[in-house]
């Protein structure tokens, strides 16, 4: 199975798409919905990674991914931005709408997608630059060049990443030398500095400093009414603090494809879980 | 009779029943200790014997060369770096060959290194990984294994016999770059495939395309490793003499056009050894080449260390 693209970085033309395509989705899509999922099938290869999931996104609000390890979460937060046609051999059916226009569908272009759909990942990944190129490095692409307007961007990110206090002084200084905490922070600077819609973020704290951690929760509150938040993470207590929404993913059998079991508001699934495996899970009971 | 043993059994029945057996356990286990460390220490003296050698290798070359070399300079200093040679003993400096030297070394750099970036950079993030790839690879490194006096008769035969360049700088660049092509090539591909995967990420995450992630991310973060990899050819190019003896000639020259021959130092103390014309000289020259290589060698090193700082 050539699940491996460590270091190829090829642009796999994997993704293939039987879903009949109309410029106006089959059924109305709700409003408020950022993201409309329905029976969505996914694989790596010959392993059916993840099998019939639907599931609404809601605007300007934040939902959590919970779930064991192994549960197809990141993988599923991975196909909202397209980000898995970037591993060779995976393959995507069903319908995932966002706005209301297909994804997959023909004549979308991954590249502009991504612009709208920014993402954070597990491992802080700074550019090998100085903090300010960093932030910068996303208006650069989409054409930005006047230095007055780059600084006012760098700026404004920075304070709405929660990090401007401490690096003000250091823009110059590369992103690789400070802290991990702060190079987190930082990345999320770099994605809001292209205004995205949505912001994934694939255990975002995990690998970092608790201080960083509580500052990361303050700002995704902060920009909650701009940003549509989808935070996958094996924190309950950090998804039953920050999150609107929260969906429960699980591989029941080792080799056979995840389910996504129950989603809804967070207070009801922590507090009333209406699936058994649900309760199990947030009790502890396995995972 | 007396018991002779009796304080030994009675000894004995105090210690219990398998006091006997502890004892010789115990013994053995001593020897075994004992073997133990002795195969230890022998295999940690065998080891830092090889190490040893190898260390003193280098070192007694570099002293023999200083020795030998040292006073040739030192007696005239700076005339032996900065004059030219002079008088069928070729006495005096070696000036142009230094400058040689540095031209065609310089010269088949700016020939190799765009090649061989964009080659690597084609092979790792662009081509389809499979049987092509494997076999581009390993055509790579069998140029990387041709014997250079192959190389350079290649060179005379293909730049200055068919394509009519005269013997000089510019055809002994070309040979020259053929050599140093798969070096800076593997060099950059391996540099470029340790990029993680993350850091590509990170930039397609912004909705980056393929070429500014290279261009942008990838490229920068795997400059030190390509840097070293550039200045390992360099040294390898600069102390080649088969090559450039035959596409450059042995003239003593001082080049100003890339179409001017001349001597390069590797050559030129390779005609005054031969004969030993001059054999201070000779030695001098090998002091020097062999400074610019350590030079070389050193900068390379300083470059991952300052790169890594931050990684």
């Amino acid at each position: 199975m050539a699940l491996d693209p460590v270091n190829t970085g090829a642009l796999a033309p994997a993704v293939v798409h039987d879903m009949p395509v109309y410029s106006t989705p089959l059924v109305a899509v709700p409003e408020e919905t950022t993201f409309f999922v329905r029976n969505m099938e996914f694989h790596y290869g010959d392993f059916h990674a993840l099998t019939n999931v639907s599931l609404d996104i809601h605007d300007d609000a934040i939902t959590a991914l919970i779930g064991p390890s192994g549960c197809g979460k990141s993988t599923f937060l991975r196909c909202l931005n397209r980000m898995n046609d970037l591993i060779a051999g995976t393959k995507v059916e069903g319908s995932v709408l966002f706005g209301g226009a297909d994804i997959y569908g023909p004549g979308v272009d991954p590249v502009d997608l991504r612009r709208r759909v920014g993402m954070i990942f597990q491992q802080p990944n700074p550019f090998p630059q100085s903090i300010y190129d960093n932030v910068a490095y996303g208006p650069r692409l989409q054409g930005i060049r006047k230095k007055s307007e780059l600084d006012g961007i760098v700026e404004d990110s920075l304070k709405r990443a929660n990090l401007w206090k401490e690096v003000k002084d250091i823009l110059n200084k590369n992103g690789l030398a400070i802290s991990g905490g702060q190079q987190q922070r930082l990345c999320i600077a770099r994605v809001l500095a292209v205004e995205p819609d949505v912001l994934l973020m694939d255990e975002p704290c995990s690998a970092i400093d608790p201080t960083s951690v509580q500052k990361i929760e303050d700002l995704m509150a902060e920009i909650k009414d701009e940003v549509t938040t989808i935070i996958v993470t094996h924190n309950m207590q950090q998804a039953a603090r920050v999150s609107d929404y929260t969906s429960f993913f699980l591989q029941e059998v080792a080799g056979e494809p995840a389910v996504l079991v129950e989603s809804g508001k967070t207070n009801d699934i922590f507090t009333a879980p209406l699936d058994k495996r649900t309760e199990d899970y947030i009790t502890g009971r396995f995972g | 009779m007396r018991d002779l043993f009796a304080e030994d059994r009675e000894r004995l029945k105090e210690l219990g029943p398998d006091a006997m057996d502890k004892a010789v356990r115990n013994q053995r286990r001593q020897a075994r200790r004992f073997r133990e460390r002795f195969a230890n220490n022998a295999a940690l003296m065998v080891l830092s014997i090889a190490a040893g050698i190898t260390v003193m290798a280098l070192a007694i070359i570099i002293l023999y060369v200083l020795i030998n070399g040292a006073p040739a300079i030192a007696s005239h200093f700076p005339s032996f770096i900065f004059t030219w040679p002079h008088g069928v003993n070729a006495a005096g400096g070696i000036w142009p060959t230094i400058v040689s030297t540095i031209y065609v070394t310089a010269l088949a750099m700016l020939i190799a290194t765009p090649i061989a970036v964009l080659a690597a950079v084609y092979l790792a993030e662009y081509a389809k990984q499979g049987r092509i790839v494997t076999i581009i690879r390993f055509a790579a490194d069998s140029l990387a294994s041709v014997p250079s006096i192959v190389m350079g008769l290649f060179g005379l035969a293909f730049f200055i016999e068919a394509f009519h360049i005269p013997m000089s700088m510019l055809s002994a660049a070309l040979a020259l770059s053929l050599l140093m092509l798969p070096i800076i090539m593997r060099a950059t591909e391996e540099a470029i495939r340790a990029v993680p995967r993350y850091i590509r990420w990170g930039s397609y995450g912004m909705g980056a395309t393929k070429w500014q992630t290279v261009r942008r991310v990838v490229l920068p973060w795997a400059m030190p490793r390509i840097i070293t990899g550039l200045v390992l050819a360099m040294g390898r190019a600069i102390g080649e003499t088969a090559v450039v003896f035959y596409t450059m000639g042995m003239a003593i020259n001082m080049p100003v056009t890339p179409l001017d021959s001349g001597r390069s130092m590797a050559v030129h103390l390779y005609m005054l050894a031969v004969d030993g014309i001059n054999l201070k000289s000779a030695y001098g020259t090998a002091l020097i080449l062999m400074v610019v290589i350590l030079l070389l060698n050193t900068l390379a090193h300083a470059i991952q260390r300052r790169y890594r700082k931050v990684r």
